[in-house]
């Protein structure tokens, strides 16, 4: 297993930029998200780096080698593809095997190592049968067992469960994240779905129109976005946005928004212009005694919880409150914000004010 | 009302549908029952009018295919009595077998034409077509517009250049000349039809082939070869059944040692009065080797046929 290094990387097509100079660093054993809309440069990114397509510029370092501009063949790396790629015309077996066939391992090797593979993946009863009528769990399986049987530096994933039915994924994503535990093997994931990224990721980057936006733990990314746009793409519903105007001092605590005083984290630079106020849905509280007030006027419910949306004079806004809470349409009420989770982002280039709640994460951002 | 599907046939439109297919196969299989029957007639039985539909089988006209036959005194037949069962039938009209004809050299012709120019056009076209279908070609477009534009006239336009071209390189009348001919006819095709199989084939097997540490060239023999198969053996036939059955090309470029059957067969007629049998004879025995290979690969030509029809 094998640390993954990015460092600039960038790849063009013709007069398109997929990914412009994206860096960053995969430890050993660690589960690493790709997370971004379609067409975010997150699959390009991951092909990068399994070889199968070349970085116009940059290097790629696996294990500490710079394999840049080496062929796929040569990096022994595994990989997963959303269609899951299954050969087919060999049965189950052959596939698995065919990865360590071409090293020219002995037949008994070969053999033995396939059956283990089968056994920690639960499919030994299928290794003779065709791979046409698997379904689609089994032969995301097989996909995996022709990915581990050959023991590589790591295991890249393009969307590996978006082909399946979405009962089906929540299950295979629990194995997914129980096969790394018990493998400790570097892994990258592609995918679209911000659940699976924080389900599953140690860590996740989040791209956007080719561009790196945000790399860090799930936490640090929901709770401490860099950018409007990480707000907005992570969580659901998304972060709220407040959009006012102001001039901060270098250390506010807060800020004032239609005339109501609203708390912050203490800044550490001053900011004068548009300003967004960013607060996800679950930290606010409808209060009558809240002096910042909102007209109720949609709800929807959720079971343990519901989504109140009000309308408020800076905008929309969805607040996360327990169930049982009355709240009617047309209703108007207070709204009290949890200061300490707030992220104000300058409204022009979307990237977040550093405060005391965002340093540390800002700074090696 | 009662419950009817819309998408499945009723029995009735079932049993019209099978009338009418039977009907229209009776109808295109009907020259070739005749030319097969013909084949066994005697001459006599094969210009009686009416035409005969029941009538003696011999293998008169198989012999005279593969035979040349002079006219012999009744007392040099009685001094040389037939050995074999083919040396009877002629005997019996009062000749013997002067020697082979030429008509098993031309068949053999046919085959090493037809069958070298499918593999070649077949081969050649496949390599294209990948590279067509998988890398970056500048004026990728225009190449397949210009191999395809070699289509867009009947090949006998340029017969009198390709004439004058084979003389001057010494190709007229050779096996080499023919099998380039027909192949450089059939790539355009072969080209075409293969670009769209292999485009169907998603890049994702290669791909994975690479990771798995194969190099492109093995990933293209392992992985998509095989998957191929289908569409390669379609397009086989269709140059096959091409190169099999061109008749202009091999009048005007061929005459003795490259000579086809097509162009040989109609020779019969002239030796010595209409024999018909030998002619049908020889005509069955040319339909054999395409009709074998296409039932070999009927699977496949029909996909082949249909194929794109559907998105799966």
């Amino acid at each position: 297993m094998a640390e993954i290094v990015l460092k600039n990387v960038r790849k063009d097509f013709g007069d398109f930029t997929a990914v412009q100079a994206s860096s960053f660093k995969v430890e050993d054993g660690e589960f690493f998200m790709l997370l971004g809309p379609s067409g975010c440069g997150k699959t390009t990114t991951l092909r990068m780096i399994a070889g199968l397509e070349l970085p116009t510029s940059g290097e790629i370092y696996i294990g500490g080698e710079e394999v840049g501009q080496k062929p796929a063949s040569q990096r022994d790396i595994a990989f997963v593809f959303q269609m899951f790629a299954l050969y087919p015309h060999m049965n189950v077996r052959k596939n698995i095997s065919y990865p360590l066939v071409s090293q020219g391992m002995p037949k008994a090797q070969v053999n033995e190592k396939v059956a283990e593979a089968a056994r920690i993946l639960g499919i030994e009863k299928l290794l003779d049968r065709p791979v046409g009528g698997l379904s689609g769990g089994d032969r995301q399986r097989v996909a995996l067992g022709r990915a581990i049987v050959r023991d590589p530096k790591c295991f890249l994933m393009d969307e590996p469960l978006g082909a399946l039915d979405a009962e089906f994924r929540e299950h295979m994503a629990e194995e997914l994240r129980a096969l790394h535990d018990r493998m400790g093997a570097t892994t990258i994931y592609v995918t679209h779905d911000q659940l699976e990224a924080m389900q599953m990721g140690d860590k996740i980057v989040v791209m956007n129109h080719g561009v790196v936006e945000q790399f860090g733990t799930p936490q640090d990314i929901y709770d401490k976005p860099a950018t409007m746009f990480v707000a907005d793409f992570i969580g659901s519903p998304s972060m709220n946005f407040l959009k006012f105007h102001g001039k901060l001092d270098a250390a506010a605590t807060s800020v004032e928004l239609h005339h109501q005083k609203l708390p912050v984290p203490a800044l550490r630079e001053p900011f004068e212009g548009d300003m967004v106020y960013g607060v996800r849905p679950e930290h606010i509280t409808l209060s009558d005694k809240a002096k910042y007030r909102g007209e109720i006027v949609a709800t929807e419910y959720l079971g343990t919880t519901q989504i109140v949306t009000l309308q408020t004079h800076n905008g929309d806004v969805k607040a996360r409150v327990a169930s049982d809470q009355k709240a009617q349409v047309g209703e108007t009420i207070g709204l009290a914000f949890n200061g300490k989770t707030v992220t104000l982002f300058d409204n022009q280039t979307g990237r977040a004010l550093r405060s005391v709640l965002n340093e540390g994460v800002l700074s090696h951002g | 009302m009662s419950g009817y599907s819309v998408t499945e046939p009723s029995s009735t439109q079932k049993w019209v549908a099978g009338v009418l297919v039977i009907g229209y196969a009776l109808i295109t299989l009907m020259p070739l029952l005749w030319i097969l029957a013909t084949g066994f007639k005697s001459s006599a039985d094969s210009i009686a009018y009416p035409p005969k539909v029941t009538f003696q089988p011999t293998l008169e006209g198989y012999v005279n295919l593969f035979t040349t036959q002079t006219r012999q005194t009744p007392e040099y037949l009685d001094a040389h009595p037939p050995q074999t069962w083919y040396e009877e039938i002629v005997h019996d009209k009062g000749m013997v077998i002067a020697g082979p004809s030429r008509f098993g050299e031309r068949f053999m012709n046919s085959v090493i034409i037809g069958f070298g120019s499918t593999f070649l056009s077949v081969f050649l076209g496949t390599l294209a077509a990948y590279a067509f279908s998988r890398y970056r070609i500048p004026l990728k477009d225009d190449l397949l517009f210009f191999i395809l534009s070699t289509r867009m006239m009947p090949p006998i336009a340029v017969a009198i250049p390709i004439f004058l071209m084979f003389r001057n390189l010494g190709l007229s009348d050779t096996h080499t000349g023919m099998i380039l001919l027909y192949t450089a006819v059939n790539l355009s095709l072969s080209v075409w039809l293969l670009k769209g199989f292999i485009d169907e084939i998603p890049r994702e097997y290669e791909e994975a082939a690479l990771i798995d540490g194969y190099t492109r060239f093995q990933a293209f023999t392992k992985v998509v070869l095989p998957q191929a198969a289908t569409g390669i053996a379609a397009t086989a036939i269709f140059c096959l059944i091409f190169a099999w059955n061109e008749y202009a090309f091999a009048v005007l470029l061929t005459s003795g040692t490259a000579q086809t059957a097509p162009p040989f067969i109609p020779t019969i007629i002239g030796n010595g009065g209409q024999d018909w049998p030998a002619v049908a004879a020889g005509a069955t025995l040319f339909l054999l080797p395409v009709m074998v290979f296409t039932i070999l690969l009927r699977k496949h030509l029909l996909r082949g046929i249909t194929f794109g029809a559907v998105r799966k």
